[in-house]
């Protein structure tokens, strides 16, 4: 196992970063997981904390995946994936659903991210590309409406292009809706003066998180010292 | 006596006419009421205006329909799917129009439809290209964006059990947008699974109370709209 580790490129993986996430969550909340990375923030729920996870399409209370053969068609998830209802569970409809997020009745919600700016903008339904068919869901109400907005992504794209970014060119999903943001390489919280750096994934250095940072990366606490 | 069961989904559809808008309940396959689309779909009615969250998959149910020709805009939040070329295919050649809506802008605008609102303000979408052109107000220091409620001449949706009175219930996530859309449009047409009594459903769990329901008709074993697709099924 520590051999596997030592093999492995620099940073968290992806089941890493959400257990990195998951550990800021607080007991009892109220939490919408978006598609993919985001996902996997259930399967690490720190021991001691209950969440209760919400799916737009109409459940409070989803459950695991089920087994195979135990897939029912009409129990399924945002990402219409099958899924199960948790003992307590409820169902209801849309526009409920949506009151909510919109409401603010939803404490945190985990999303990924095309790009994330560091005034908390962020970009995550469209590259504004001329052939792409346009798709938002339910991204633009969820960071309209839920209290804490937690985004999970690689630092930077496959081909290293820097994420994090002064100023967003893709068409803004919301304004200045991003709280904090895990990567493979660092936790980063956005406040009124920029990216401030909260924790470094091991053996990462502060001028590594810098360099593929396309913003000024901040220090007050000199987290690069300690670690 | 009001008795709102139909005998069939050829007899229900049959006075959704050309140009018509037509709210459609499901999220992806969930609560997709297969049949009356396809009843739909034999009927011929065209360039109407459908409101649905997706855009179908494969080419059964809701895509088969925007395939054949009958659609002539959809209103919607996620047109795209894995399995579904049908949607896209004819947006890039210009074929279909799209009004892309926020999810939950768009329930909003259909529960806001239903119950006799006109518009209303929202902070989702503000500072993003989907607010481009509307009117804002500034509400306690945030800004929102004005709304316009969406109504339907028809709309057609999937429940799980309905009495002769139009009281409905629905299974489990397959619920989505069905009451809402029942709520917005002049006439509303069921299929269902169950045909019961006046009584059977506690009245503590009705979902959709009967008035806002006209037609049921009973498909007991419905479609689905994944195993057609796994069959590489089409329809007609």
């Amino acid at each position: 196992m520590s051999l596997e580790k030592n093999t492995q490129a620099v940073g968290w993986t992806r089941d890493q970063m959400a257990e990195r996430a998951a550990l800021d969550i607080p007991d009892g909340s109220y939490v919408n997981l978006g598609i993919g990375i985001p996902e996997k923030v259930a399967r690490y729920v720190p021991q001691g904390r209950e969440f209760i996870y919400h799916t737009e399409n109409g459940l409070l209370g989803m459950g695991p995946t089920p087994e195979v053969g135990e897939e029912d068609a009409d129990l399924i998830n945002a990402g219409k994936k099958p899924v199960t209802a948790i003992a307590g569970a409820a169902y209801f409809h849309h526009a409920d659903s949506f009151a909510m997020i919109r409401g603010q009745h939803i404490d945190v919600c985990v999303l990924g991210a095309m790009q994330v700016a560091q005034n908390g903008d962020l970009a995550n339904w469209s590259t504004g590309a001329p052939d792409a068919i346009p798709a938002v869901g339910g991204a633009m109400d969820l960071v309209a409406g839920v209290k804490t907005i937690f985004v999970i992504t690689q630092h930077t794209t496959k081909n290293g292009i820097a994420k994090l970014i002064e100023a967003c060119s893709y068409p803004l999903t919301g304004q200045g809706v991003v709280s904090r943001i895990y990567t493979d390489l660092c936790v980063i919280e956005v406040t009124s003066k920029g990216f401030e750096l909260v924790e470094l994934a091991p053996n990462v250095a502060f001028d590594t998180v810098q360099e593929r940072t396309d913003a000024k990366l901040l220090d007050p606490n000199n987290i690069a010292e300690q670690s | 006596m009001i008795n709102k069961f139909s005998t069939t989904a050829a007899d229900a559809v049959a006075d959704i006419f050309d140009g018509a808008t037509v709210m459609i309940g499901g999220f992806g396959e969930a609560g997709s009421p297969i049949e009356l689309i396809h009843a739909l779909i034999d009927h011929g009615a065209k360039n109407l205006t459908v409101v649905n969250n997706n855009t179908g998959s494969g080419h059964v149910g809701l895509a088969a329909l925007i395939e054949n020709g009958q659609v002539g805009k959809m209103i919607c939040s996620f047109p795209r799917t894995a399995n579904s070329t049908v949607f896209p295919d004819l947006y890039r050649a210009g074929k279909i129009e799209l009004e892309l809506v926020p999810q939950g802008t768009l329930a909003e605008r259909i529960r806001a439809g239903g119950a006799g609102i006109p518009a209303f303000f929202t902070a989702t979408s503000v500072g993003t290209p989907l607010a481009d052109g509307k009117e804002h107000r500034n509400f306690d220091e945030r800004d929102y964006v004005m709304e316009l409620s969406l109504t339907a001449d028809f709309a057609l949706i999937k429940a799980k059990e309905a009495d002769r009175y139009g009281n409905l219930t629905y299974n489990k996530t397959a619920r989505n947008f069905a009451p809402i859309m029942a709520m917005a449009a002049k006439t509303t047409i069921v299929q269902t699974s169950h045909c019961v009594e006046a009584g059977d459903i506690d009245p503590e769990t009705v979902a959709t109370p009967g008035i806002f329901v006209d037609r049921i008709i009973h498909v007991e074993n419905p479609l689905q709209e994944s195993r057609l697709n796994a069959q590489g099924r089409t329809y007609p």
